[in-house]
């Protein structure tokens, strides 16, 4: 009697378990499904949408900054009703899950695209074997602009990430005026590209002798000095050096921003006890600051690199690559679009691509041996 | 904290100077360097459209409070130009959410790199940094045939016709998948350098890794989620490409960036257009700058550690 009375509840709570299995599952793919049809009705909303501009605008925002939430908390709630087991394997794929489908589709599909291109001809109809490489590590303006590409992956990094370290570290001793002082070099990174070509106009510009006064800051301090003006941009091989110091005036307050937030992140005891223990400033730097944050350094120095490497748009707006300035990422532009040659173009690309493989080799060894070490 | 207040009081006022000035004039003399060039832009803007062509911007300093060398025409003209307020509003609908979309998404992903563990998490995090260098440009044409066309791929749709052409939408996301690599790349390197020992407690406390993100990593990440929040609004709000290509060039959707060529292509070499413009442009992101500034706050990891 007692045993067949266990036996229907057993039964019973198996019954019951499975439906609660089944509304479980329900709930896991129903959440997010729901959400995604949310996501969708408010898309058409927008798109097709009568609504005056400002409503627009809101609900945009809204469902721009609320949609990327909802889609990340109806996954991790869709996974919650798994067992705890097969919950462990698949969270972290709903962790990088969304990163990698954008990424699939926004970079990983066009650099496929553009290295199938550059086996192919000028109109991409036809394989042509190596041909755009051979063209690649032949033509002399293209020599000239690996040449000048990796004078610039040393030098913006090394002023950039220097310039940025020191301003960092003396002003987060200021007692006040340090919100001003980093906002100013932070300033030339609000302006938008077209200001900045027209800041850097008034500085290099050149007229010659007899063609007005000059407008350019530095051949106006030549000509008070009683000398003649220069071409700036045309002097080769310093025209290089001058577009640089673009670079360097534009990035540096990117360097200094992050570099300082390490800076603040290095705990206040540490420093104290260094300097309680009889440390100057100068060993506090180089032996407390530097070392702890020396991970950001090397991020930094590596984003700048890359930076350098991608470098096209000042020369494209200062020189258009005359006079000995080409970088390659401006040649692969001008074979594109201006010569509408897509294998030279891609090629070229695909060459830039490659150069930055051993750099980031370097960085994922460094991060195993920090987590070895944690 | 009494101590070393007490040691720097020990310290002479002398010493103290001169240890002080030569690192202050350090910071002044950078400062000064970079100002200079945009001095010189704030000054052409205000400046008469003739003088600006015919001068040199340094002339003005010797009569600062001469009324002939200045005008405030440039900022009326660029302000009440058509449209202008529309592009602003335009800009900001693209701008906020293509800023907070790729940073949660790269929140998540940085956590997910840094503390979880699963197949092939190392080479999956190389594939991503290596895409910083994919160019925006390269880009461009292939998925604005994905957005107008789809996917197909031997007669399977991949990737539907959304029809995203021309929608914030489709503007939002390709700024998220240009800025996700170095979004990645720099949460990743700040998550994961958070104490290993904080995250571990809160393990065995039974939380669990999306419990253990909300309320323990995102705290401890402000600064770092602050810089990149200004960069990356910096990145799309000044944007001009981009926004060109998908979102489209007409008045009714085009953003701040584009009305301002717009202005600089009707009235040809319009210095004092784009040097007033490229003011008015530059006072959102200056003011989220100081708004996050504060939040680069010393000790804040140190802190919550020990709390």
């Amino acid at each position: 009697m007692t045993s067949q009375r266990t036996d229907t509840s057993i039964a019973e709570r198996a019954a019951r378990s499975v439906w609660v299995g089944i509304l479980r599952l329900a709930a896991a793919f129903g959440v997010p499904i729901v959400a995604f049809i949310i996501l969708f009705l408010t898309f058409q909303f927008l798109r097709d949408s009568e609504a005056p501009k400002l409503v627009l605008a809101l609900v945009a925002i809204v469902v721009g900054v609320g949609g990327v939430f909802l889609l990340f908390w109806a996954m991790d709630f869709a996974v919650s009703q798994l067992s705890e087991r097969v919950q462990e394997r698949v969270r972290p794929y709903v962790f990088v899950g969304p990163a990698l489908v954008i990424l699939s589709v926004f970079l990983v599909y066009p650099a496929i695209n553009t290295t199938v291109l550059s086996f192919k001809d000028a109109t991409s109809t036809s394989f042509v074997g190596l041909d755009n490489y051979k063209f690649v590590f032949s033509d002399p303006a293209m020599l000239r602009s690996i040449r000048n590409t990796v004078g610039w992956v040393i030098i913006i990094p090394l002023f950039t990430v220097g310039v940025g370290l020191g301003f960092a570290t003396l002003v987060d001793r200021l007692q006040r005026g340090e919100a001003v002082a980093k906002s100013l070099i932070f300033l030339p990174m609000a302006i938008s590209f077209v200001g900045a070509s027209i800041v850097w106009r008034f500085v290099y510009s050149f007229r010659p002798e007899g063609f007005g006064n000059q407008i350019g800051l530095l051949n106006g301090v030549m000509v008070s000095l009683d000398k003649q003006p220069v071409a700036w941009l045309q002097d080769q091989p310093w025209n290089n050096l001058l577009l640089m110091v673009v670079m360097v005036w534009l990035q540096t307050g990117f360097a200094m921003v992050i570099l300082s937030a390490a800076i603040k992140a290095v705990p206040d005891d540490i420093l104290e006890a260094a300097r309680i223990d009889g440390a100057r400033e100068f060993q506090v730097f180089w032996r407390v600051i530097v070392p702890s944050i020396m991970s950001t350094i090397i991020v930094v120095t590596t984003t700048m690199v890359i930076n350098a490497m991608k470098i096209f748009d000042i020369i494209w707006v200062m020189t258009n690559g005359q006079n000995g300035t080409e970088v390659i990422a401006e040649r692969m532009l001008r074979w594109f679009f201006k010569f509408n040659d897509n294998g030279k173009g891609a090629a070229i690309a695909v060459v830039l691509f490659v150069a930055v493989i051993p750099i980031m080799v370097l960085n994922v060894r460094r991060f195993q041996a920090e987590e070895a070490i944690r | 904290m009494t101590t070393t207040t007490a040691r720097i009081e020990s310290r002479g006022l002398f010493k103290r100077l001169f240890q002080r000035t030569p690192s202050k004039l350090a910071i002044i003399i950078i400062t000064l360097l970079w100002l200079i060039p945009t001095l010189g832009l704030l000054i052409s803007s205000f400046r008469n459209p003739n003088l600006v062509k015919t001068s040199g911007w340094w002339t003005v300093l010797p009569h600062l409070f001469d009324k002939a060398e200045w005008t405030l025409a440039n900022y009326r003209d660029v302000l009440s130009s058509q449209g202008f307020g529309n592009s602003f509003l335009n800009s900001l609908a693209v701008s906020i959410p293509a800023t907070v979309i790729p940073i949660t998404v790269a929140a998540f992903a940085a956590y997910a790199f840094a503390w979880m563990d699963f197949k092939g998490r190392q080479w999956l995090f190389v594939a991503v940094v290596g895409l910083m260098v994919v160019p925006l440009q390269m880009a461009l044409i292939p998925i604005l045939s994905l957005y107008s066309r789809g996917g197909h791929f031997m007669g399977i749709t991949i990737f539907p016709d959304l029809k995203l052409n021309g929608t914030y939408m489709a503007v939002w996301l390709a700024h998220t998948g240009f800025g996700l690599p170095l979004a990645v790349y720099l949460l990743r390197n700040y998550i994961g350098s958070l104490p290993s020992s904080t995250i571990e407690s809160a393990k065995i406390d039974g939380a669990n890794h999306f419990t253990i993100f909300w309320r323990l990593i995102i705290p401890l990440s402000v600064p770092a989620l602050a810089s990149f929040t200004i960069f990356q609004f910096l990145w799309v709000w000044n944007d001009f490409l981009v926004a060109l290509v998908f979102l489209g060039g007409t008045q009714e959707v085009r953003v701040i960036t584009q009305a301002l060529a717009e202005l600089n292509g009707t009235r040809g070499e319009a210095w004092h257009l784009l040097t007033s413009g490229a003011f008015i442009t530059m006072v959102l992101p200056l003011a989220v700058f100081f708004s996050l500034q504060r939040y680069f706050v010393r000790g804040l990891t140190a802190g919550s550690v020990k709390g």
